[in-house]
């Protein structure tokens, strides 16, 4: 017979360590006047009505000297130059792609921005304008940094490096771009024996740690060869436990993921989603994270 | 007056309220993680879902691109459940696609969208169960979701449905009340600054009659606005307890 585990809905319980009597003076909802003041001046999720500096958005006001900022807890990503994103290709276009990168308008991956197979001081010619499709097409996954930001605020993408490009077999997690904690790599070959790219853009991708990789291919060569049952369920494993990081909203970087894979050891891979077991190796995740840092 | 008795000689409405009496409303945001933003609302039976994406790049009809804004998606449908009778309305009929356009109104009036040129921001509300005012209840679940998006706002849209009884306004009217002849009004408002967004009333009305009306739409509206401020208040302090962030 099949054991099937069933449960009924229930209400968050909701975690507070100490119990404030009164609501905090820097958490502000949509139409908050924030300061009467006019010697500040206006950032995001603010602005000016009738002379007042008013919130347009909920969430933390942030103060640095004279600029007033609020923060929602969550929105979509708002890219800089540099970040690593991870974006899946929506459109073909005359010499760009267009991809989707969880921000406010598609970003754009100009044919002139990546390498193409032959070498970096190949020169692009006509042909490679009908052979795009060739090289990526839509629906694939690609791994970019940030080259600029439009003044749309739409991003252009560049993959000129060998470890950009095209993805290939691997599994994708999306999550909030605001719980993926900045560091100097998003590259991370993980002990646990899978490898993973945290983009800024909160696009998270798992994939077996592949060899050398071939430098001629110019960053589009992606394997095909099967992937063995201990490394799919040892990425199996790194989703559940991002979702459950996510879920309680922790930081993403590569000691939390690690430390929340060495907690659910004890758990097989479905169960880690359970709320109570989430909860729990969290929390063990979390001792552990304290302990390295004291 | 013909049919039942809406306000009886004691001042009580048939569910037992007082005119100027809401009724409760319990609500949720960010029920859905998928979605960038998301409310559940019950304003006594009528049980409402509202999810909102975006902003994003416009998708389907490019030509419907604005360059010094974002355009505002609107969908409003009725699951088959949700009436005493079950109806299928698989592509909507003529009430929804007046609805949903009534909602695309009222959030253009809210949303800065000037913020966003070229984007494209989605809102789709749902009625999960319906007993009357289901304009208003839209709004102000599709106001939580829009929040719980991060997508700016002015201020709050609150609405209200109100009718007119024996001289009396009465505010927030039921299913029943609604369907009994009652001469009503629903009233978006941004209750801050006490804008109105949308105003819509299709019966017959005296006009000395709707100076009262308006007001007590107003005073309602004020009414749902407190209730929804303090749960986006209750919720960011939890979820900014759960970042640790001090």
């Amino acid at each position: 017979s099949m054991a099937v585990d069933m449960r009924l809905p229930t209400v968050k319980k909701t975690m507070t360590l100490s119990a404030p009597a009164v609501y905090r003076k820097d958490l502000v909802v949509p139409g908050d006047v924030i300061t009467s003041d006019t010697g500040f001046m206006r950032g995001h999720g603010t602005y000016v009505d009738d002379d007042k500096l008013t919130a347009s958005v909920a969430g933390k006001v942030q103060r640095v000297d004279k600029l007033i900022c609020v923060r929602p807890l969550k929105t979509r990503f708002n890219g800089e130059v540099g970040d690593v994103v991870v974006g899946r290709i929506t459109e073909v276009q005359q010499k760009r792609w267009k991809v989707d990168t969880n921000s406010r308008l598609d970003s754009v991956l100009l044919l002139s921005s990546v390498n193409l197979p032959g070498g970096e001081l190949r020169r692009r010619s006509a042909e490679d304008e009908l052979t795009m499709r060739k090289y990526i097409q839509e629906g694939d996954l690609i791994s970019a940094e940030v080259q600029s930001v439009f003044s749309d605020g739409a991003l252009s993408l560049h993959t000129r490096s060998l470890k950009y490009g095209k993805l290939g077999q691997g599994v994708l997690v999306q999550i909030s771009p605001s719980l993926i904690k900045r560091q100097k790599t998003h590259f991370h070959n993980l002990p646990c024996g899978a490898s993973i790219i945290l983009g800024n853009n909160g696009f998270v991708w798992l994939y077996p740690t592949l060899g050398q990789q071939d430098e001629e291919a110019g960053g589009f060569y992606t394997s095909l060869e099967p992937v063995s049952l201990p490394d799919r369920e040892v990425i199996s494993r790194l989703r559940n436990c991002l979702l459950a990081l996510a879920a309680q909203k922790v930081l993403l970087y590569d000691t939390s993921v690690l430390y929340c894979y060495e907690s659910s050891l004890q758990h097989q891979v479905k169960d880690i989603l359970k709320p109570e077991v989430m909860e729990e190796i969290v929390m063990l995740t979390q001792q552990k994270l304290l302990a390295q840092e004291g | 007056m013909a049919g039942i008795e809406l306000l009886s000689d004691q001042g009580y409405r048939l569910d037992g309220r007082k005119a100027t009496e809401l009724r409760k409303v319990q609500a949720r945001l960010g029920v859905f993680a998928q979605a960038d933003g998301s409310a559940y609302l019950e304003q006594g039976n009528t049980k409402v879902l509202a999810v909102v994406y975006g902003p994003h790049e416009m998708r389907g009809s490019r030509s419907r691109t604005l360059h010094d804004r974002a355009v505002i998606n609107c969908q409003y449908s009725m699951a088959t459940f949700s009436t005493a009778e079950r109806k299928r309305r698989p592509h909507g009929d003529r009430k929804s696609t007046e609805m949903s356009l009534h909602l695309k109104q009222t959030f253009e009036a809210a949303v800065m969208t000037q913020l966003f040129p070229r984007s494209q921001i989605d809102i789709y509300v749902k009625i999960l169960q319906s007993d009357g005012g289901n304009y208003s209840v839209c709004v102000n679940a599709a106001t939580l979701a829009v929040i719980d998006a991060g997508i700016p706002m002015r201020d709050y849209v609150c609405a209200c449905t109100v009718g007119f009884v024996d001289e009396t306004p009465l505010a927030d009217l039921c299913y029943a009340e609604e369907s009994g002849g009652v001469s009503s009004l629903a009233l978006a408002l941004l209750p801050r600054g006490g804008q109105i967004a949308l105003v819509q009333m299709d019966a017959r009305l005296h006009q000395d009659h709707l100076e009262a009306l308006i007001e007590a739409a107003t005073t309602a509206c004020k009414g749902v606005s407190k209730v929804l401020d303090e749960v986006v208040r209750q919720h960011l302090q939890e979820a900014s307890v759960l970042t640790g962030e001090d």
